[in-house]
């Protein structure tokens, strides 16, 4: 398995050894020729009198653990030869990306890091003294070393131990160009995350929103696009005209969104690589509500024609236009299944807003919730098992979910006005915005699918209409 | 993808310049001829002399017709008793003024999702739009834009404010933004 994030070409990588280097030019070289097991580790425990439970897997309940995080050392990753690049020396670099690792293990609510900052050395990266992270707390430990390459790039490599096994639990390594560094970062709590819960993560992905500043009646609008983690964050448009709802295509580099540019609402599609905005489609009336089928093939969108908004599939290759609903009333926000086959979306077609599910081609069409309230921005996990929505009732707006069948739907928020939800890559974490009454900026937050770790995600200035991207590649 | 019409919008910037803009250097917001607020007097904002009020102006609109706004309903897109003689007036002064267009602008108040509200606000500045049609105002000479929930004309978040915000106003020549 090589990883080569995309910045820096496509050469091969390997994890190197932090001892020495590899005989044979394999990934997963091994330095040391002979490990110990984890029965003799066991055994030797015994003896020395240590409760050790190694009939226990060192898991994260990805449904359990934030009511107890599991304790987790990320000391500072080593590098085996200080140099100087483009980012900065690479014993600084080891300490921030340790320091990202932790900030997002922590952000997850799963992980708690514990135990000091300061660096591991070199040798310890292979072969670490677990006695002192178990005197912590620790139960896992996360190391690893940054080094300069020949080429200017830098090589960061990661590895996870059960810390009372005392056994390597995996480990991976990324190439990348200085600058990129976060990028590494971030996939190596991916990688802890996914070992140690089962699941994918979702740290190395991007989210593009709707930066909101000055009073409620002149409000500026500009879409704005930054890590997870807030880091790198920049503005796409220059707020002279009034933008709304981004969502990412599926390959992350494009962006679907609202403008009202020449005071005709219309959607348009930012390219990241050629830094450029176009016209998504010709269309006479307002179009709204973009959002990109799984395959990346086609956008939805509503047309609004007096007064009746239907929705409607674009090819994004032909340029034909499908419609997909029909009748005099509102039908908005749709949202693909993740298999492509189904759509969910909202309709006035009731009476009030509602859910309604149905094939991509448009047919069987069905309502979906029936709970007291309405309810509207339907998303669709990735996961494929939920399906979340903003709820309207009792004074109020609250984000929730529901099973696509309209089966156990919950709200996971409480305040006054909760509105946008947008899933996290993996389907367990979702944005939306929180609008205060009054006058202020909302701004954009994160609940974990349980309802569990309500978290601010820092922007700015204020923020709205989360659209959370692809893992990224 | 090559029928799609490319089109480089320069009032959207695309460089990376727009990412060292920090908030003190905000261009400031597109210039509007709505009025804020109906507690304020009119004002001309035609840039006529101060002792008349120029015929055909939007001035002379709102002091003819009374009103350049009607009021909606919680969710609704209905023109009731009230609102119905605003427009009425509304109507015969365009009648009398033939060469002026129109763009009715709706909106919505803040109670609600955005993508609905935007178009709940194109359904108000619909209803208008056919109500001044059968009053004998040309449709061809009436646009409709939804700002939704966007542009409230005031900001609080109580049923005095709400109300106040669910509103299509008629605005001469086009959209102000």
């Amino acid at each position: 398995m090589t990883h080569t994030l995309p910045l820096v070409g496509s050469a091969l990588f390997r994890v190197r050894a932090a001892t020495g280097r590899c005989a044979a030019p394999t990934v997963r070289c091994r330095e040391v020729p002979f490990r110990v097991g984890r029965w003799t580790t066991f055994m030797l425990l015994l003896a020395a009198g240590v409760a050790h439970p190694a009939a226990a897997q060192l898991k994260v309940d990805i449904n359990q653990g934030q009511s107890q995080p599991l304790p987790v050392a990320v000391p500072g990753f080593a590098t085996p030869a200080s140099a100087p690049t483009a980012a900065g020396e690479t014993g600084a670099l080891g300490m921030q990306v340790a320091g990202v690792i932790g900030n997002d293990l922590k952000s997850s609510g799963l992980f708690k890091p514990v135990g000091p900052s300061a660096p591991v050395t070199n040798g310890e990266v292979t072969k670490p003294s677990f006695v002192p992270i178990r005197a912590v707390g620790a139960q896992a430990l996360v190391t690893g070393f940054v080094e300069k390459n020949g080429d200017g790039s830098i090589t960061v490599g990661c590895y996870l131990y059960d810390a009372y096994a005392e056994q390597e639990l995996t480990r991976d390594g990324f190439k990348v160009a200085p600058a990129a560094w976060r990028r590494a970062a971030h996939k190596c709590a991916d990688k802890v995350y996914g070992r140690l819960t089962g699941e994918t993560g979702y740290f190395d992905s991007q989210i593009a929103y709707i930066s909101e500043t000055g009073p409620k009646t002149r409000r500026v609008k500009r879409l704005a696009i930054m890590d997870q983690d807030g880091a790198n964050h920049r503005f796409l448009t220059n707020g002279q005209n009034l933008v709304l709802t981004p969502r990412f295509a599926p390959n992350e580099s494009r962006l679907a969104y609202m403008s009202f540019a020449n005071n005709k609402p219309r959607i348009y599609r930012y390219d990241a690589v050629a830094g450029r905005h176009s016209l998504v489609g010709e269309f006479s009336g307002t179009t709204l509500s973009p959002r990109y089928s799984p395959d990346g093939r086609y956008l939805l969108l509503s047309q609004v024609r007096a007064g009746v908004a239907n929705i409607y599939r674009l090819d994004l290759e032909s340029n034909a236009l499908t419609r997909l609903t029909d009748g005099p009333s509102i039908d908005t926000s749709p949202s693909y299944s993740p298999d492509g086959s189904k759509i969910v979306f909202e309709s006035d077609r009731s009476g009030t807003q509602q859910l309604y599910v149905m094939n991509a081609d448009g047919s069987g069409q069905r309502r979906i919730s029936y709970g007291e309230g309405r309810y509207a921005t339907p998303a669709w996990s990735p996961r494929g098992d939920w399906i979340a929505f903003t709820r309207i009732g009792g004074g109020a707006l609250r984000v929730g979910v529901m099973h696509p069948d309209g089966s156990g739907a919950r709200v996971l928020t409480d305040s006054w006005a909760d509105e946008g939800p947008s899933w996290s890559p993996n389907g367990r974490v979702i944005a939306f915005f929180r609008s205060p009454q009054g006058g202020g900026t909302p701004k954009l937050m994160s609940v974990d699918l349980t309802g569990q770790n309500l978290r601010m995600i820092p922007t700015p200035l204020g923020g709205s209409d989360p659209g959370w991207g692809p893992l990224r590649p | 993808m090559r029928t799609l019409k490319i089109l480089l919008m320069a009032s959207l910037c695309a460089t990376a310049a727009c990412g060292k803009k920090t908030a003190k250097t905000l261009p400031p917001p597109p210039p509007t001829t709505a009025p804020s607020s109906s507690t304020t007097p009119p004002s001309s904002s035609s840039g006529v002399t101060e002792t008349g009020v120029r015929p055909g102006s939007p001035e002379d609109f709102r002091r003819s017709a009374g009103s350049d706004k009607v009021h909606f309903a919680y969710d609704s897109y209905e023109i009731d008793g009230e609102n119905r003689g605003i427009l009425d007036a509304q109507a015969a002064w365009l009648q009398k003024h033939p060469s002026v267009s129109v763009t009715i602008e709706g909106h919505a108040d803040e109670r609600g999702t955005r993508e609905y509200n935007l178009a709940l606000g194109e359904r108000r500045a619909n209803e208008v739009k056919n109500y001044l049609a059968g009053k004998g105002v040309s449709s061809g000479r009436i646009s409709t834009i939804s700002y939704g929930k966007e542009r409230p004309e005031v900001e609080g978040s109580n049923e005095q404010s709400w109300a106040a915000n669910r509103r299509a106003v008629t605005v001469l020549g086009g959209a102000t933004g």
